[in-house]
């Protein structure tokens, strides 16, 4: 592949004794091959060639043994009329939007925590970030439970207040909703570290001159800390929105396989999954794959684009 | 810190901190609820975990649950295969990525810029864009259902190489200077001088990697069909499927699963949390 072509010696026969070109700048022969091929190989071999062969693939009728006809746009075309595609569409933003809304919640927690002089900070650190660490398999079990229709515990927590409990996964249109909860819930933790770290950087002589001035407190979240932390609050809504359109582990696991609400409950990654590899047509899953390429792309894109007109950078 | 706040009292910071060690320890209570109510089921019997009304407290603790784990499922496998993968992506990702972000960071080569270029593109792009054919690869090179199978694309990690490059480049130049004016060769220099003060971008990718192989379920279920060759996510997420629902069985072995993350974690709570801020931040 292009590393071949790339790895030729650097002019051995010309390498003169130790030439020094500025600010560590020096002719080093071959050793930064050595240093980067190992890895660049098998970026090459198991990333950048699959993923301009599975572009290739999404033009193709791929089976479960290989062997692949072109076809055209015809995945494309499938993609478009698949009803099943647009309601997974349709549920991975409703559970990135849920997911999304843990941002504000954590800007809060963290300002709450980062407090100075707060004791058990680093307990309650603890406690938030546990879900975020945890296995998603082994959480989404037990909320599988707490969700149960039959036995769970939220419904008789429900039954406290005489709200009648629900069967929430397997009814279409709250199981992704109950899905989206347990995201919220997960990914809270990191956004709470992310933006403590931010949190940091805002110079405390901000804080005391706004004191001195008399601003409360409410007044300084507001006009201190959240204004200077919008570089943080940018990047975990980034992550965020990634993360959320890459759902598959909770709802897989807490939805299970014999779900009725399960089909109109998917995601773009489950029916990425369920393409390639239970019903085995490659090319349309490869398709798919694509269209999580380009919405992620493009919601990416959008927010890059928004920040201008919310982003803070000093 | 909270010595150099100015103008509040220690009386009014106190009575401020009361709300907010409330509305902290509510959420709190909801973060860990989840934890302490799988434990419950887990040390319950099935009766319990299915009665109308919730128990709190099952009375008798049932820890034969977990030893029906070993003899229901193969956690011992899966364990195993666990282990093995998680060890295995972090020695090779902390291998190969500190090389070569070190290169990017330091060394001068042909079409250096390009090549990073190449190494960026791919963490913009989400995984199931490069899973199928990984899958083919791995199905091709007969290594379905086997650990080297699960492991070999995380291996390599673009991410890894991008962390590790500003790490990097984040540390002062004059030592590796001196040190290749006392003759080390490139690589002495990375590994006796580099390396060590790389520490805080290698814990956070060991972290990084870890994590992520514990946990990921996805491709571990495309790479294996047979319960004993699959990882502890893998294992738990087809458990379910199985048509006799022991409930407190199923609890037990999830306990099981994320115990060592959680132990992992609140030992080292200090270094996660500074490894995944720092990834973060440098990111």
């Amino acid at each position: 592949m292009t590393a071949r072509s790339q790895s030729r010696p650097v002019l051995p026969e010309t390498l003169p004794a130790p030439q020094r070109t500025g600010r560590g700048g020096r002719r080093y022969g071959w050793w930064p091959w050595a240093f980067v091929l190992p890895n660049l190989i098998g970026l090459l071999v198991f990333y950048i060639w699959p993923i301009l062969w599975t572009a290739y693939l999404s033009f193709t009728k791929t089976g479960a043994f290989g062997g692949q006809t072109w076809i055209g746009g015809a995945n494309y075309s499938t993609l478009i009329a698949d009803e099943n595609v647009w309601t997974a569409l349709v549920n991975t933003v409703i559970y990135t939007v849920i997911v999304l809304l843990g941002v504000p919640i954590a800007i809060a927690l963290a300002s709450l925590i980062n407090r100075p002089g707060l004791r058990f900070a680093s307990f309650y650190r603890v406690l938030f970030f546990m879900p975020y660490i945890a296995m998603p398999t082994a959480v989404g079990l037990v909320w599988r439970m707490i969700y149960s229709g039959d036995f769970g515990i939220l419904n008789w927590l429900l039954s406290l207040v005489h709200i009648k409990g629900q069967y929430w996964t397997s009814t279409p249109g709250f199981a992704i909703v109950a899905v989206g909860v347990v995201g919220l819930w997960s990914s809270l933790g990191f956004s709470i570290i992310i933006l403590s770290a931010g949190l940091k950087n805002i110079p405390i002589d901000y804080y005391e001159a706004a004191q001195l001035d008399g601003a409360d407190r409410w007044k300084q979240f507001i006009s201190i800390t959240v204004p200077l932390l919008t570089p943080s609050i940018f990047f975990v809504s980034i992550i965020s929105v990634i993360g959320g359109f890459q759902l598959f582990d909770l709802l897989y696991v807490i939805m299970g396989q014999a779900n009725p609400a399960l089909n109109q409950s998917q995601s773009l990654v489950y029916i990425f999954y369920n393409q390639g590899f239970i019903r085995n047509d490659r090319g349309y899953a490869a398709a798919i794959a694509m269209l999580i390429l380009v919405v992620i792309g493009a919601v990416t894109w959008l927010q890059f684009r928004g920040q201008k007109k919310w982003v803070n950078y000093v | 810190m909270s010595s150099r706040r100015v103008g509040s009292s220690f009386a009014q910071r106190n009575s401020d901190n009361v709300g907010a060690h409330i509305a902290l320890g509510f959420g709190g209570f909801i973060m860990i609820f989840p934890f302490l109510w799988q434990i419950i089921m887990s040390l319950s019997t099935n009766e319990q975990v299915i009665g109308a009304t919730p128990t709190f407290w099952p009375g008798v603790l049932h820890w034969e649950n977990y030893l029906s784990v070993f003899t229901k499922v193969p956690f011992l496998d899966q364990l195993g295969v666990s282990v093995a993968i998680t060890v295995l992506r972090v020695l090779g990702q902390v291998v190969l990525c500190s090389l070569a972000g070190y290169a990017f960071a330091r060394m001068r080569f042909r079409a250096k810029g390009v090549i990073f270029g190449v190494v960026l593109s791919i963490l913009m792009v989400p995984s199931q864009v490069y899973l199928i054919p990984q899958f083919q690869i791995v199905k091709s090179l007969g290594l379905l259902n086997s650990i080297w199978g699960i492991v070999l694309p995380g291996l390599f990690s673009a991410f890894g190489v991008f962390l590790m490059r500003q790490t990097f480049m984040g540390l002062p130049v004059e030592l590796e200077e001196a040190a290749r004016l006392d003759g080390a060769n490139p690589f002495q220099v990375f590994w006796k001088i580099m390396l060590p003060l790389a520490a805080p971008g290698l814990s956070a990718l060991v972290v990084i990697t870890a994590l992520w192989s514990w946990n990921d379920l996805l491709w571990p279920l495309v790479v294996t069909t047979y319960a004993k060759n699959m990882p502890l996510s893998a294992g738990l997420a087809t458990l379910q499927g199985s048509t006799t629902t022991d409930y407190t069985v199923m609890m037990a072995a999830s306990v099981m699963a994320m115990a060592p993350v959680l132990v992992f974690f609140i030992a080292l709570q200090r270094r996660v949390v500074d490894g995944l801020a720092f990834s973060g931040t440098k990111g």
